[in-house]
């Protein structure tokens, strides 16, 4: 007990970084998931395509595979090209940036998903009367469209948000110091690595527990109008 | 040239560097090891599920009937194993139990010192949580209609329970229940790192043994691909069958 009180604030730096890849990878993953669901939605035949292989390869493989991917087959892309440009040097990619990269990947095909379901479960009526009063495009999308689309989407939102939470531990494989690469670390040093990984374990429950209760208020609060 | 002098070239080829070379000789070459990789794979992932679901089915029913003494602890279970990641689960079993030399004198050392057998009850009992959870909705969802024609037939609440109850729940469940194989089958993927060749655990190997990056990675992504969609397509026809009555 007595070394996890030691090594709290390396934990705690740990959990930081846990929580950095989440949020980075949620923000990639939204901006994937909007640019597919508007491409399968409202774009011509190759956005369609595009956005279709996209979805199929990130939701056919498994997170691991694509973080190892990204790491070490961007650590071979990288030097390879750099070796062809005459460049002859080691070039590391970053242990964060390719986890949050595989991971925004693979959860932007969900939310992908997610956006479009959401997007029509918009009553059709709800356009056609804003396009009757004289809305402008932009007003419409801002006024009818979008607050309706967060209260739709919302639900599946914080579902693959703690999907991709949880999903984050698996970056710790590649090296990364995030709460559970510490945590393993120190625990094997102090030949304690089942206390360690409770603490880890906690520190899941605390995020994913704190942001259920958080994305089911604002639910209600976005469902007020009904 | 024979084939294995093809291969050796090729093998030369895929380590010079260029980025862009990808040698399917590997993929060919090591066929025994893939195929048992997509074995132990599958043997992960479908013991995984049936056995969750034997557990989550009493479970779900105590979940469902709020039952006093059983529901506490269930919760508490289902909420443990479905709010932290399965990796650490995995760790804790196969890097944590480990430590104690009570486990280790125990008959269950022989089990939990194997890593095959530490992958499967994590993914069992993580499985068996989500597997509660998705159950005790489809129960929930239970036509009323259903259990009052059961009652009014005269059935006890256990035969209501195994004719009417879970039958129904279960073709509701039937499309979050794909989800879930989905989510194990990737899930799966962690038995790699506790030293299992599982597809990725060869995949790994292969890259090593022959100093290769995309051959082990690309080939076990395309085959987690194949067996997603395969499971995909399966627990739809499945769908098909068991809910042609809500077909519209």
């Amino acid at each position: 007990m007595q070394a996890v009180l030691d090594a709290a604030p390396l934990l705690f730096r740990g959990f930081q970084i846990t929580l950095s890849v989440a949020l980075l990878s949620l923000a990639l993953a939204t901006a994937l998931g909007a640019l597919a669901a508007a491409a399968k939605l409202g774009g011509g035949a190759l956005a369609r395509g595009t956005a279709e292989v996209y979805t199929t390869i990130a939701r056919g493989v498994p997170d691991l595979v694509m973080i190892l991917i990204v790491y070490f087959g961007g650590q071979r892309l990288v030097s390879g090209l750099a070796a062809s440009l005459g460049f002859s040097g080691r070039i590391d990619v970053s242990v964060f940036a390719a986890g949050v990269v595989a991971i925004g990947f693979t959860y932007g095909a969900y939310l992908g998903e997610t956006f479009r379901g959401a997007y029509r479960a918009i009553p059709v009526g709800q356009v056609e009367a804003a396009r009757a009063l004289g809305l402008s495009r932009a007003r419409m999308t801002w006024r009818i469209v979008a607050p309706q689309l967060a209260r739709f989407a919302l639900p599946g939102y914080a579902n693959v948000w703690q999907v991709l939470v949880k999903a984050t531990a698996v970056v710790s494989v590649i090296g990364l110091a995030d709460i559970v690469g510490l945590a393993m670390r120190i625990g094997r040093r102090e030949r304690d690595p089942f206390t360690f990984l409770l603490v880890v374990m906690a520190a899941y429950l605390l995020i994913t527990s704190v942001s259920g209760w958080a994305f089911s208020r604002a639910e209600r609060r976005l469902a007020r109008g009904y | 040239m024979d084939f294995a002098e093809f291969c050796a070239r090729a093998v030369e080829a895929s380590q010079s560097g260029n980025p862009w070379f990808f040698n399917p000789c590997l993929v060919g070459y090591e066929w025994r090891r893939w195929a048992l990789g997509v074995w132990l794979t599958l043997e992960l992932t479908v013991l995984a599920m049936a056995l969750g679901f034997l557990l989550a089915l009493p479970m779900a029913l105590a979940r469902a009937a709020r039952h006093p003494l059983f529901d506490p602890p269930v919760r508490a279970f289902v909420y443990v194993f479905r709010g932290s990641p399965l990796l650490v689960q995995a760790f804790l079993l196969y890097y944590g139990v480990a430590q104690f030399a009570v486990v280790r004198e125990s008959w269950l050392w022989p089990y939990l010192r194997e890593a095959w057998w530490c992958a499967l009850i994590a993914f069992t009992l993580n499985s068996a949580a989500y597997m509660t959870e998705i159950l005790r909705g489809a129960i929930l969802a239970t036509p009323r209609g259903e259990r009052e024609a059961a009652v009014a037939l005269g059935m006890s609440p256990a035969l209501t329970a195994r004719r009417i109850v879970i039958p129904s729940a279960l073709r509701r469940a039937l499309p979050q229940i794909g989800n879930e194989f989905v989510f194990m089958l990737h899930g799966s993927a962690i038995a790699s790192i506790i030293t299992l060749q599982d597809i990725l655990g060869v995949g790994r190997m292969i890259n090593g043994r022959y100093y290769v990056v995309y051959e082990g990675l690309l080939t076990a992504a395309a085959l987690y691909m194949a067996l997603t969609y395969l499971g995909i397509f399966t627990f739809r026809a499945l769908e098909r069958r068991y809910t042609r009555h809500l077909a519209r």
